[in-house]
């Protein structure tokens, strides 16, 4: 990571290299560095309130009212499809920001597209899901258990739409402003934030699908 | 000198308080209210040893090394000593030491669950917090009452505790422990009264609008005679609890008077209980209220 | 479905005299404010320097004024409470029905934890933390503004409440089912979640920006173990609220789902399971206690060793000691309902782990003794509020510790002995240390003094009041009274609720005593200004600098070699020196952003209250674009010339040198 400049005189560059998420005063600190590790307490958090709903699910999963069990709705098959499309993204999106770092713009933009369009293959599948559920009056008002498994898979489904959100902007930075210091950091974040998702997704899989078909 | 003044006066202060309640916890007419009256003076006690010097030293220490006294030792840069630290930390330790295994030791003993040690056996008292009143079920008797209850003294009572509402705690001062009633669930607490009378219940847990008026009369019978003459009584009383009735008595109201239901339908506690349990499917279910069955009949 | 969704104009309550008199005041104050900020032309001043400030210390001072505003609202709850309880006994129905005072009593603790005790203490965090280490500012500036609109914005809903619809009667707590929409049907509860999420939001991002403020921006030699005690309180506060905020956001967020989506989580029916929002509520809960009193216990440790005249007794003893607490905190949640029918195995694990955190607790009670311990111990203000804290705190703790004890808990859980016990700490504990660091830092942020005999007017009536209000609330509980009653009819009671009753008007007249003090000083602060910035004879780095401090806190950033920093650079003879050259400061532009995202998400919360889809949608919308654009603004910092710092330190320089004169 590069820092703020180091000359402290003041230089016009329309804030394009410094941050000024923090306003960082350029002087004893590497400011880029502030912002990750900010942003890596930020997952910190945003882990433990994904323990939370996960430590619901497990509470409620064996309260189906009657209902249906994972076992009755599950399909692996399906979700291996959906859980592949993620982790795939997670390996292009390393791609962008290796290119990134090397500054090749068209490099970053190619693999950070190729990530959208797995992440959209993701959700899309997702909100299939969801909706064949709800037709076939399986939604989370049915039970506990399946309150919690909208809640807990959802929860990510709408961080995975976030993060999509948020490299589409970062697709418009990279395009208009290229691989400045404060993009790359962007970028850098935005990878912590997707591969966060990844290893959140790994546990979902896990504890719901898996252990919950068998 | 003040330390010992102090110590006098808040010794002086807590007996006071203590001996001077009625109708609390402090005056308990069972013998597990007795247990935890006994055990709160006791971790009172011990508390108190540390936290009357610490009080003391405090306003000793402050009014010593105030400014303007020449005389005594300014010392700006002590800011250490190991001797210090290590009594400082061993004190509360000691005494925290106790104290835990005083909890570890009355937590098992105190625990609502655990059947009272008694020769006799034990009545079974079945409980259901509504919006907001109290019902009472006696199974082995077939009667029901609402917002009192009534039990011999010297036979321990065996609470089964639930709710068809919001969360409640079931709570008789002057007999011991509390214990929360929630729907779909089976709590329960073992109590006896060691003399007659009658005796506050109430719910020590906010449940809505009409939670003040959630009151009960708990009436501990001089005899089991007297018991048995009472259950007479209300079995001759002409209303009866059936599932209909229920559903009216389940409606909120409150301030709700005492009232009586001379039979009652044999599985009421458990369709109140089990009416939120749909969580299994049917074969586990009937096994679960067959279970539940037995328990109320022996 | 209307435009409004469910809000219509029979939301406002005209048939309660109680709550339409209030708005009326409430109308007329606001008024008046307006008029007098119009007259004396200070719109332009109140935006451009405070409200789109993200000065760490005017951010600070935002925080103190929104509390103290809410301590009054939150202070007429309780006087009405307690005027209730007074005259509602021997089965009298008093004059405040249950349906307003069940809002009463949830608002009342609502606000006090969330609205007046967390804005306090972040208050003070602000102002004093940055300068404590040497810094120039936070680490993340403009969400520093965030994070203050985003709890401003869950006061003013919390406040709307007041005069459209109703607040939750639940309990502050809000336990489902009660809290359900079974049971709950109205607008309350929806107020109550929304106010609480968008607040504890605010609250995550200060914990984090704080966190990396303390490890990533330290003046240049202070190390991890030199920072001073109040910093590291706050940094223990921080961990806790970063590891327990999280749980509030997600509890919160099922109890949204079961109530607008039909979840079930915590209903009756569905399989839900009430048991664990109380445990994850508690999760919060308790170490949320503890982010309250930790850094009021940095500011007894701060006040004590100033005015002794002498370092901190034990400092490494009190950072694990805080340590230890902030981790224990996360072990003892059960302990708020040990009479849910747990085994007893588990009742016995999580009292004996409460009990523990006496030990660490009891350690800082005998550091600050010994610290006192040779020392020379000047009675000011913050010193009184530090020995009631000390004497008051010891009784709140060891009623805390009966309460641990699970087989004492089975009869007081719930009682109004509880009701004094967190009373007992809180305002023995939390309270009084922030009036402590009010009192203490005021001169630092303001530059001017508080008037001291008023201050110790006002603290003796908190102090007589607290032990007249709560002390019969111990008897109370002991005679059986529960907790959130309406009325009562036990005329052993009466004598103790009217005693309380008393306590409550002593603490007002303190209060009040507060606020005239507030406007006296301000009135009188020609003569007495902080001129040199150190008016205490600090041993710490907030006290090098100007009061106010300059805008840049430190010229150039200080160099640490010591725990008591600047009394180090005193003894070294070092303590203002003027470098040979000053180099330009990068500094981070006012912003109208945070506003802006944190009313568009005020709104989306009352939109969300009232079932106004379409409005909610709107405002997300408009958060997600503001947030965008904040992230694009390219106006957003600019560095201060040499020129200017060197006549801004110059005249601070100038003023410790005449006061080193009028000295000598």
């Amino acid at each position: 990571m590069s820092a703020v400049p180091e000359t402290l005189k003041f230089v016009p560059e329309h804030g394009l290299d410094t941050e000024h998420h923090d306003g960082g005063h350029g002087e004893h600190h590497d400011t880029s560095g502030n912002t990750l590790f900010g942003f890596w307490l930020y997952l910190m958090t945003d882990c433990i309130l994904f323990a939370s709903v996960f430590a619901t699910y497990a509470v409620l999963f064996m309260n189906t009212d009657g209902g249906v069990s994972g076992k009755d709705i599950f399909d692996l098959n399906f979700v291996a499809i959906e859980t592949a499309a993620l982790l795939v993204s997670s390996i292009t999106y390393g791609f962008a920001l290796l290119c990134a770092h090397n500054q090749n713009r068209a490099g970053t933009l190619l693999w950070l597209l190729v990530t959208m369009a797995l992440g959209c293959v993701f959700i899309s599948m997702e909100v299939y899901e969801f909706h064949h559920l709800i037709v076939e009056g399986n939604g989370p008002d049915r039970s506990a258990f399946l309150s919690s498994f909208f809640a807990l898979v959802g929860m990510h489904g709408l961080h995975v739409t976030a993060g999509l959100i948020w490299m589409l902007v970062m697709v418009f930075e990279v395009l208009k402003r290229g691989l400045g210091t404060q993009t790359v950091t962007r970028l850098g974040c935005l990878s912590l934030f997707w591969h966060f998702l990844d290893i959140v997704w790994v546990c979902v899989f896990t504890v719901v699908y898996l252990l919950g078909a068998m | 000198m003040l330390i010992r003044k102090l110590g006098y006066s808040a010794l002086t202060a807590s007996l006071l308080l203590l001996s001077g309640c009625e109708g609390g916890v402090l005056d308990p007419k069972g013998q597990v209210g007795i247990d935890e009256k006994y055990l709160i003076v006791v971790a009172t006690v011990l508390m108190l040893l540390v936290v009357i010097p610490v009080i003391g030293m405090t306003l000793y220490f402050a009014w010593r090394y105030r400014e303007g006294r020449e005389q005594e030792i300014y010392d700006p840069k002590w800011a250490h000593s190991t001797k210090i630290e290590v009594v400082v930390w061993l004190i509360p330790i000691v005494i925290i030491a106790i104290l835990g295994t005083l909890t570890w030791y009355s937590t098992q003993k105190l625990d609502p669950y655990k059947a009272l040690e008694h020769d006799h056996k034990p009545i079974t008292i079945q409980v259901v917090s509504l919006n907001w009143k109290w019902l009472f079920i006696y199974p082995e008797q077939g009667i029901a009452t609402v917002n009192e209850v009534v039990f011999p003294k010297d036979v321990p009572v065996e609470f089964k505790i639930t709710s068809d509402t919001t969360m409640n705690s079931f709570f008789i001062p002057q007999l011991g422990s509390q214990i929360y009633s929630m729907a779909g669930m089976t709590t329960r607490v073992n109590l006896i009264a060691n003399e007659a009378g009658q005796f506050d219940g109430i719910s020590a847990n906010y449940s809505g609008a009409g939670f003040t008026g959630m009151k009960f009369n708990a009436i501990a019978k001089p005899s089991e005679q007297a018991f048995d003459e009472w259950v007479l009584a209300v079995k001759h009383s002409p209303a009866i609890l059936t599932d209909e009735r229920y559903a009216q008595l389940a409606l909120p109201s409150e301030n709700n008077p005492v009232d009586y239901f001379g039979s009652v339908e044999s599985e009421l506690f458990n369709h109140v209980v089990m009416q939120f349990m749909g969580t299994m499917d049917h074969h586990e279910q009937s096994e679960h209220s067959a279970q539940m069955h037995m328990q109320a009949e022996d | 479905m209307s435009l409004l969704g469910n809000l219509t104009l029979d939301a406002i309550p005209y048939h309660e005299p109680i709550i339409m008199v209030t708005l009326a005041v409430i109308g007329v104050i606001g008024l008046a404010v307006v008029g007098l900020i119009t007259k004396y032309e200070k719109w332009g001043v109140l935006w451009n320097n405070w409200l789109t400030s993200v000065d760490h210390k005017r951010l600070g001072m935002m925080y103190i004024i929104l509390a103290l505003v809410m301590l009054i609202r939150g202070f007429s709850d309780a006087i009405m409470m307690r005027a209730q309880l007074a005259i509602a006994t021997n089965g009298s129905e008093g004059y405040l029905p249950p349906e307003h005072y069940d809002q009463i009593f949830t608002a009342h603790g609502i606000i006090m934890i969330i609205f007046m005790a967390m804005p306090f203490m972040i208050g003070l965090m602000n102002i004093v933390l940055p300068l404590q280490i040497g810094a120039r500012d936070v680490a993340f500036p403009f969400m520093n503004n965030l994070s203050f609109w985003l709890t401003a914005s869950g006061a003013v809903l919390i406040n709307i409440s007041l005069g459209l619809g109703e607040f939750a009667k639940t309990g502050w707590l809000a336990y489902p089912p009660l809290s359900e929409m079974s049971f709950s049907p109205g607008v309350g509860v929806d107020y109550y979640i929304w106010a609480l999420q968008i607040s504890g939001i605010g609250t995550l991002l200060t914990g984090v920006n704080f966190l990396v403020t303390v490890f990533k921006m330290r003046a240049p030699g202070m190390k991890l173990m030199q920072m001073p005690i109040f910093t590291w309180t706050c940094t223990w506060a921080n961990i806790l609220i970063v590891a327990s905020f999280p749980i509030l956001t997600a509890v919160l967020g099922l109890l949204t789902l079961d109530r607008y989506l039909d979840f079930h989580f915590f209903t009756n029916d569905g399989g839900g399971n009430a048991m664990m929002y109380i445990n994850l509520f508690w999760a919060w809960g308790h170490p949320e206690v503890y982010i309250l009193v930790l850094p009021a216990f940095g500011i007894f440790s701060e006040v004590i060793s100033t005015f002794t005249g002498k370092r901190l007794f034990g400092y490494t003893s009190m950072v694990w000691a805080s340590g230890a607490i902030s981790i224990l905190g996360f072990v003892v949640w059960l302990h708020h309902f040990f009479t849910m029918g747990s085994s007893a195995d588990v009742n016995a694990f999580f009292g004996v782990m409460t009990m523990i955190i006496a030990i660490p607790t009891g350690v800082k009670l005998f550091n600050w003794l010994f610290t006192m311990y040779r020392g020379r111990l000047r009675i000011t203000v913050p010193v009184l509020w530090t020995l009631g804290f000390m004497v008051t705190f010891s009784i709140g703790g060891m009623t805390g510790v009966l309460l641990a004890v699970p087989g004492a808990d089975y009869v007081l859980h719930n009682s109004l002995f509880l009701v004094a016990h967190f009373h007992n700490t809180i305002i023995g504990g939390a309270v009084f240390g922030y009036m402590a660091g009010f009192a203490f830092w005021f001169p630092k942020a303001t530059g001017f003094h508080l008037n001291e005999r008023l201050g110790k007017y006002s603290f003796w009536c908190w102090q007589v009041g607290f032990y007249v209000a709560f002390m019969p609330l111990y008897v109370l509980g002991f005679l059986g009274m529960t907790r959130r009653l309406n009325h009562t009819n036990n005329p052993d009671w009466n004598i103790w609720l009217y005693i309380a009753a008393l306590g409550a008007v002593i603490i007002f007249v303190g209060i009040i005593l507060q606020f005239v003090q507030l406007y006296v000083s301000i009135r009188d602060r020609e003569q007495n200004p902080d001129l040199d910035g150190d008016p205490w004879n600090g041993h710490t780095l907030e006290w090098s600098t100007a009061s106010p401090p300059q805008f840049y806190n430190f010229a150039t950033l200080p160099k640490v070699h010591d725990i008591d920093a600047f009394t180090d650079m005193k003894d070294k003879g070092i303590e203002y020196q003027a470098p040979d050259e000053y180099l330009p400061i990068h500094m981070p532009r006012n912003t109208a952003a945070g506003m802006q995202i944190a009313g568009a998400l005020g709104i989306v919360g009352f939109a969300l209250i009232w079932h106004i889809w379409w409005l909610a949608i709107v405002g997300s919308v408009g958060m997600v674009v503001a947030l965008i654009a904040r992230c694009y603004a390219s106006y957003v910092d600019y560095y201060v010339e040499p020129q200017e710092i060197a006549e801004i330190e110059q005249a601070h320089l100038a003023n410790v040198a005449t006061v080193k004169e009028e000295l000598v």
